[in-house]
């Protein structure tokens, strides 16, 4: 469970930062065609990744953690735990 | 990790500029009971908290003195846009424009930099959170004495909104305080940490 957790974060954090990394590039290169093209892409990959990964082990912003009590925002791990 | 979100917590609209009041207010920037030194705190402190009720108040309150910092930011840039050296003379602002221009950099009103020994960080939940409610109030009587320097209505807005948001802090971390204390109570050891 843990090991499958930690997989499945990781491979949100490599989609999460691949989007952020082509988010840098188009900050310096605002009419490039083919970074535009791939950041649409990794941001899509990114939310279904999100999805998958909140939907099995708990929220990963404030605003997922809604519906459900006892809140779940607040439930270990920590970032760093 | 963070994401930057394209809008302020509250909006910020001022129309006409005031240097000597950005000086004053400059002092929540980076000033000793600023947004700065609270968000560090607050970030710092919430790592070696004991439960997740003391981590995740400090994490989420800490966060959102980061959106504090970008509002005082804000004000100051909107009070100083544009300022003639001049101005800035005539304003009580030479200064300060004398090394930062109309930059927003952390000091406090009277041009002392920031510096970390505002903050404490002890690894210890009830000092920890003990200096956190007093942080507080601190800075809620900073704001009280901004608004009792300050007579625009476009800046004593956010100011007030901000003075509030003090208050609420201040009853957060009081119930989380609370929470540990009780619980400490009922292993009926002494009213303190370990």
């Amino acid at each position: 469970m843990e090991n499958n957790r930690q997989a499945s974060l990781k491979n949100l954090m490599a989609a999460d930062f691949t989007a952020y990394e082509l988010q840098l590039y188009l900050d310096t290169h605002p009419d490039d065609k083919d970074a535009m093209t791939k950041y649409t892409e990794a941001v899509k990959k990114a939310a279904v990744l999100r999805t998958e990964y909140e939907n099995m082990y708990g929220p990963i912003t404030a605003a997922s953690a809604a519906g459900k009590l006892p809140w779940q925002w607040i439930v270990s791990p920590w970032n760093w735990e | 990790m963070w994401a930057y979100e394209k809008k302020l917590q509250y909006p910020i609209k001022i129309k006409n500029t005031n240097a000597q009041l950005a000086k004053f207010i400059a002092s929540q920037y980076g000033g000793p009971d600023g947004e700065l030194g609270a968000s560090l705190r607050y970030l710092s402190q919430r790592f070696t908290m004991p439960d997740n009720v003391t981590k995740g108040i400090l994490n989420d309150i800490g966060t959102e003195e980061l959106a504090h910092l970008e509002m005082i930011g804000s004000i100051i840039y909107q009070l100083t846009r544009n300022l003639t050296a001049d101005e800035a003379k005539a304003q009580g602002f030479g200064d300060y424009y004398v090394d930062h221009n109309t930059a927003v950099y952390p000091v406090n009103a009277s041009g002392v930099p920031f510096t970390a020994s505002y903050v404490q960080s002890k690894a210890d939940v009830i000092a920890d959170l003990t200096e956190d409610l007093a942080a507080e109030q601190k800075a809620r009587a900073t704001y009280d004495n901004i608004l009792r320097l300050c007579d625009d209505p476009d800046v004593k807005d956010p100011i007030k909104f901000l003075r509030e948001r003090e208050i609420v802090h201040f009853q957060r971390f009081g119930e989380a305080l609370t929470r540990i204390q009780d619980g400490i109570m009922d292993k009926r050891t002494f009213y303190m940490n370990k």
